[in-house]
């Protein structure tokens, strides 16, 4: 089974990070503002045309492009947790 | 004198309010450059405190300082190189975790810092409240208080600077630890006897690295040993060109090995999810949520300037803004320019006894000069919009809503902007694309916004059009070119990502900072010198081209006989502009080009409405009082005269425009493509590229237009 990933997360649902998959600047970036394993994100919303998205973290707001998302791995229990 | 100077180097994230301290700190004494080799912008100020003299140096903003983009490396090296006395480190006191981050790094550098909280006014309306006093114990550093809007707190960052350079002051020297498996790792490399260091127990192989990898490794030694357990790029770049920096880099990946194999995860992440530990640490002991936030203000104009149905039109209603703003507001004085110019011009004319001074005073200096400032309305309300749009915090949204069309074209949602401005003129554009961080894709998009038809191609588009096609159609003819331009940029900026430019995509990873209002004083600097820029750099390279155009068009001013020649199209055509058409004449014959068009080509690079008034005087289409009385009668004799005299078919004269539209933008382009790419290679390949693309596109369309019977 796929793992959920960030792009799968609705406008509205939070989940916890579970990990950061890919390489290179990307990741590196990603996990350098804060995305590491065990940080809870809000989906706030999709762009209009639906994408990049945009997640919150308390404190700040980021957005990025749906393939950049989905290297980021989510823990399965975000519903119960909400 | 020397000792009661101080040099700091300004460090902080993007969007932390760095640089409205910089110019609290440094008012108007500043100085805009490039740092060396690179397109990263160097901002250097002074200053005078309690008999000090501080030097302040602006670094770029950055997230961290691993060697991914071009304004980390120059960061770290700035600081490593260049030895400020001590680094102020910026930071977002509203987001603090993800702010002191860069200060972990920092610190690695081993360098002093003080630390400003800046933004403390948003962070305590948020409810969060910060033990100052505990944090600068815990960081090992002075944490100072500020709000960069409101101008307070800049005294006490200046105190603490002289405090901690005076050794009032003390940071500690203690460094974060990481977890017990890395420690480890890091000091059984610290071992090494590299740095001239002894150690118990060096393998024969690393001990021979030791003396070579001086200069190679100049920074501190801890820091260069966790960089390379990230694998840092630069780094490890230096040490693969070196025999005994490859010993080195081996044992780096047995250390990597060892503890990806003991901790489970990879060091990369593992070094990082170390340091926001340590972070949430320091946060939860020095500062304290009091208020459950509510849904803040930013989220609140979010709801409705990012909504999914409205985003794109107020996005376009912003763009209209930004593009009537500088060019509806810009013309009028752009008027004026050109009429106290032309009226200089007039009145020299009159004084001076006709020759070639008198000549170069005014076809060549005056119009250059004129050539050069006639930019600056544009320029200055542009970046008026542009520092507002910008500080606050709106074009991030921009960049976010536009993405997806221009990520599809191999852009970035901010390309948008500086292509939207190439409607209006391309000088100004390419002073736009500043907005985007990459240096790839800013270069990108500067390389294809020439293709954005601007506006002084449109006098070229409307007397030809006037001439040679039937109103009914003529609406349709000028839309087409709009649109083959937008398709071209679209086309070429593909190819150019997929072959001048490859390589891994780069990350959309960006902050949507929360909205703000910005100081006039932020926004009036940001025009200043970006207006300063452009008269300083550019302006001195349009003006030499602009003589140099001059001097094609009039030399020799006699024929070989030394007699002058009899009208002014024989002098054009002898000239070595007009020997340069006709030598260029076999290559455009194919597109249906005769020389005079050559020639008429070559006068538009000085300026793309040239190249009308050149086919003018060469077909003697006008006569001499011509282009001076009212619109209508001219055009109409223009319209007429040009289709009997030219020879042209309506095919011929929209290749022309096509021609027109593609090739070089104009000289003014080239110089501020200089400019800001910060060297020829990049202008002179769009000259080139252009040119050939123009080549290209007209012969296509010349020869099915032949074929298909039009023509």
């Amino acid at each position: 089974m796929m793992s959920k990933t960030l792009k799968d997360l609705a406008p509205g649902e939070k989940a916890r990070i579970k990990a950061v998959s890919g390489n290179g600047s990307v990741r590196r970036r990603i996990i350098e503002m804060g995305l590491v394993p065990g940080v809870e994100l809000t989906m706030e919303r999709y762009a209009p045309l639906g994408d990049p998205v945009e997640v919150s973290n308390p404190g700040f707001f980021l957005s990025l492009r749906k393939e950049e998302a989905d290297t980021i791995v989510l823990e399965e229990n975000a519903e119960e947790e909400q | 004198m020397d000792e009661k100077r101080i040099v700091i180097a300004l460090a902080g994230n993007p969007n932390s309010g760095k640089t409205t301290i910089f110019n609290n700190l440094t008012g108007a004494r500043q100085h805009v450059g490039n740092y060396p080799g690179v397109t990263v912008e160097k901002k250097e100020g002074w200053l005078k405190h309690r008999g000090f003299e501080i030097e302040v140096i602006d670094l770029p903003g950055t997230y961290g300082l691993s060697a991914y983009s071009p304004d980390e490396v120059v960061a770290r090296n700035v600081i490593v190189n260049d030895k400020p006395d001590l680094v102020v480190n910026i930071a977002d006191a509203s987001n603090l975790e993800r702010s002191l981050y860069l200060n972990t790094q920092l610190k690695e550098l081993e360098v002093p810092i003080v630390l400003v909280l800046n933004m403390a006014d948003v962070a305590e309306k948020n409810g969060i409240t910060i033990n100052y006093e505990l944090m600068s114990q815990l960081l090992g550093m002075t944490v100072v208080r500020a709000v960069g809007t409101k101008n307070e707190g800049t005294v006490t960052i200046l105190d603490a600077v002289v405090n901690t350079f005076a050794g009032e002051d003390k940071p500690s020297e203690r460094m974060l630890r990481y977890r017990p498996e890395i420690e480890e790792e890091i000091n059984s490399l610290l071992e090494l006897p590299f740095a001239g260091r002894q150690s118990g127990s060096p393998s024969s192989e690393a001990a021979a690295a030791a003396g070579n990898l001086d200069g190679i490794l100049n920074y501190p030694l801890r820091w260069t040993i966790i960089k390379l357990l990230e694998r840092d790029r630069e780094l490890t770049k230096k040490l693969e060109n070196n025999s005994e920096g490859k010993v080195l880099l081996k044992q780096i990946e047995q250390s990597r090995q060892r503890i990806t194999d003991k901790t489970g995860d990879d060091p990369e992440m593992a070094l990082v999810e170390d340091r926001y530990a340590f972070i949430r640490g320091v946060c939860r002991e020095a500062s304290q949520i009091t208020v459950i936030s509510k849904q803040s203000l930013t989220e609140k104009i979010d709801n409705v300037l990012l909504n999914r149905a409205l985003g794109i039109p107020l996005f376009l209603g912003m763009m209209w803004l930004l593009f009537q703003l500088t060019f509806t507001l810009g013309t009028p004085p752009m008027e004026w320019i050109e009429a106290g110019f032309t009226a200089l011009g007039g009145w020299l004319n009159e004084v001076m006894a006709e020759g070639l001074l008198r000549s170069l005073l005014v076809d060549g200096i005056i119009a250059g000069v004129g050539g050069v400032i006639v930019f600056l309305p544009n320029i200055l309300l542009l970046f008026l919009g542009i520092a507002f749009l910008e500080s606050t915090g709106y074009m991030a949204r921009a960049a976010f809503v536009m993405d997806k069309v221009m990520h599809q074209a191999g852009l970035h949602g901010k390309s948008f902007v500086p292509m939207l401005i190439g409607f209006g003129c391309t000088v100004p554009a390419l002073m736009a694309s500043r907005t985007l961080e990459n240096p790839r894709d800013r270069l990108v998009t500067m390389l294809v916004t020439p293709l954005m038809s601007c506006g002084a191609r449109l006098p070229v588009y409307t007397l030809l059009i006037g001439a040679f096609f039937a109103p009914q159609i003529a609406g349709n003819i000028l839309f087409s070119l709009y649109i083959i331009g937008i398709v071209l940029a679209i086309i070429m900026a593909r190819v150019f990502r997929t072959w001048l430019l490859p390589g891994e995509s780069e990350p959309f990873v960006m902050e949507l900072p929360i909205y703000r209002l910005p100081t006039l004083k932020s926004v009036l600097i940001h025009m200043w010198e970006r207006a300063w820029l452009y008269l300083k750099k550019a302006g001195t390279i349009i003006l030499a081209l602009s003589i140099v155009m001059w001097g094609l068009f009039t030399f020799p001013t006699v024929d070989k006989e030394g007699y002058e020649f009899e009208s002014a199209v024989e002098q054009v055509e002898n000239s070595y502009a007009g020997r340069m058409g006709k030598v260029i004449e076999p290559v455009l014959r194919p597109l249906g080009f005769d020389w005079k068009t050559g020639v008429a080509l070559v006068a538009g690079l000085g300026a793309k409405e040239i190249v009308v008034s050149t086919l003018g005087t060469l077909y003697s289409i006008e006569d001499e009082e011509g282009l001076a009385e009212e619109e209508e009668p001219v055009v109409k004799s223009f319209a007429q005269r040009a289709r009997e005299q030219s020879g042209y078919s309506p095919l011929v004269a929209y290749v022309l425009m096509l021609f027109t539209l593609i090739y070089v933008p104009c000289l003014a382009v080239v110089a501020v493509m200089k400019r800001e790419t910060n060297g020829w290679k990049w202008p002179l390949f769009t000259v080139g590229y252009t040119i050939v693309l123009a080549w290209v596109v007209c012969f296509l369309v010349y020869r099915g237009g032949l074929l298909l019977g039009i023509g």
